[in-house]
């Protein structure tokens, strides 16, 4: 369980997180959503310790991540995985090394050891015969997979997702989505993903953070995003001809 | 460090032996019309500003636009597609394990390139003297190995190694520098070259004026 308390972030005279108060519930993928520029980004660099918040604290379990020591702070990263927006894999190593070197980095398992675990990792994510390829040799979609199983090589108990299936066709943005759901219930990690995709929110949404301006606009689960009367949410959901062709229609 | 010397290894080679090649001609045209400077004064001449200036400065010159730009790039993209991050994330130290391993492999590929340069100048010079017919090869070589000071050498790769710092450094700070999209990438390339080209030719003078006073 992650608990975000009281956060607030700025930059320079810029105040981008406003009193930003969630729950992100262990064993279920808890969505942020919001707008483009609405902060989402920028409160999960607060949650993996890119960024500081201003002010307020960020739980993990009753660790204060960044009031821990130094050491405190390496062993609690050591339980995170993370898919940044653009998958952030190393160009300059095949896809195998890329899932080898947080193992190399983090753990003292042998070669063998780690071996194992990265096929066991890339066939969990459907991927094979992609060991010796480099990222410039992947799709998109199959660069998120990779993306994915490096993040969970380390087993952890934290996964972050920052839009996960920006850029990718809605077939296989629905497979990422599922493949993200399924190992969160497999491994009960505690899962935050962000996204603007509405596929994702009604389909994946077990806990919504919908975030506008920096504020913590509405919380709930995908069962209730559909029936909200938050004005904002609305504005967000039936931004597009095809959720108001819907709305209409069910209305 | 092998592939940041090999990729600027060709050019260095080239540079190395047209400059050789045009200093030869300069000082032997200079001194066709007085004929009673000996003959190897143009050997001496010729390796004397290879080694101490031509070969150490240019070519380091050359390094900026070749090495430091690629640093530049290499590092820079890292950070705009996020894989600084996610070193980060992973509870490394970016900037050492980034930045260090460049910088100490330039220490030791600067001096070598600068090394072959001067090699390749004087045989540049060679070439010419023995398709010009000004003098002998014969004279040309006594020049090149008459009263050789070991200090020269010495002078040259101090330079050098002082150079491949700011080469590396300068070029990792830049790349690291960069927020926001590709479009940082090519300013901060540029912005490193002219600031290093800079630094290189100050810190020449200093080290001209320390060493050779
Ligand atoms: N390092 C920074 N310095 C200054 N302002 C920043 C910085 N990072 C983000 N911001 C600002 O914070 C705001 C929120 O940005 P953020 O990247 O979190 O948006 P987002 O919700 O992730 O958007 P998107 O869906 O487009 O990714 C933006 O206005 C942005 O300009
Ligand atoms: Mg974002």
């Amino acid at each position: 369980m992650i608990v975000v308390n009281k956060v607030n972030k700025s930059f320079a005279d810029k105040q981008v997180l406003h009193n930003i108060n969630i729950t992100f519930e262990k064993g279920k993928v808890n969505l942020v959503i919001g707008r483009s520029g609405s902060g989402k980004t920028v409160l999960m660099k607060c949650l993996i310790g890119l960024l500081t918040p201003s002010e307020g604290s960020i739980y993990y379990g009753n660790r204060d991540f960044h009031h821990l020591t130094f050491s405190d702070q390496k062993a609690l990263r050591n339980e995170m995985g993370v898919v940044f927006q653009g998958s952030a894999l190393f160009d300059s190593l095949t896809i195998e090394e890329n899932l080898m070197f947080p193992l190399n980095m983090l753990t003292k398992q042998s070669f063998k050891e780690k071996l194992d675990r990265v096929n066991y990792c890339l066939h969990r994510v459907d991927l094979y015969n992609t060991n010796k390829l480099y990222p410039s040799e992947l799709s998109g979609g199959m660069k998120k997979r990779a993306a994915i199983a490096r993040a969970i090589a380390i087993n952890p108990q934290y996964l972050f997702c920052d839009e996960p299936n920006s850029g990718l066709d809605p077939k296989t943005s629905l497979i990422i989505d599922e493949l993200i759901t399924g190992i969160t219930h497999e491994f009960s990690m505690t899962t935050v993903v962000n996204t603007h995709d509405l596929n994702s929110v009604i389909t994946i949404g077990e806990t919504i953070s919908f975030i506008k301006d920096g504020v913590l606009g509405w919380y709930g689960t995908k069962d209730e995003v559909l029936r909200t009367e938050n004005e904002g949410l609305n504005d967000f959901i039936y931004a597009q001809p095809i959720t108001q062709k819907i709305r209409d229609f069910v209305h | 460090m092998y592939s940041m010397g090999i990729g600027s290894l060709i050019i260095v080679m080239i540079v190395s032996v047209c400059m050789g090649s045009v200093i030869t001609l300069q000082t032997a045209l200079q001194q066709a019309e007085s004929s009673w400077i000996p003959a190897w004064t143009i050997g001496y001449t010729v390796r004397t500003s290879v080694i101490l200036e031509l070969c150490p400065t240019i070519i380091s010159l050359l390094l900026v636009g070749n090495l430091g730009s690629r640093i530049t790039a290499e590092i820079g993209s890292m950070k705009v597609t996020e894989q600084v991050d996610a070193l980060e994330v992973m509870g490394i130290n970016s900037a050492s394990y980034l930045v260090l391993p460049k910088i100490v492999s330039s220490l030791f590929v600067n001096p070598a390139l600068i090394i072959i340069s001067i090699f390749f100048a004087l045989m540049g010079g060679y070439i010419t003297v023995l398709a010009s017919g000004f003098i002998t090869g014969y004279d040309y070589i006594d020049g090149i190995t008459y009263y050789f000071i070991m200090y020269d050498v010495w002078y040259a790769l101090t330079k050098t190694v002082v150079f491949g710092f700011v080469i590396a450094s300068v070029a990792a700070f830049y790349g690291y520098k960069i927020e926001g999209g590709a479009l940082e990438l090519g300013k901060a390339s540029t912005k490193g070259v002219v600031v290093a080209s800079f630094i290189i030719l100050i810190l020449n003078l200093v080290i001209t004026n320390v060493m050779l006073n």
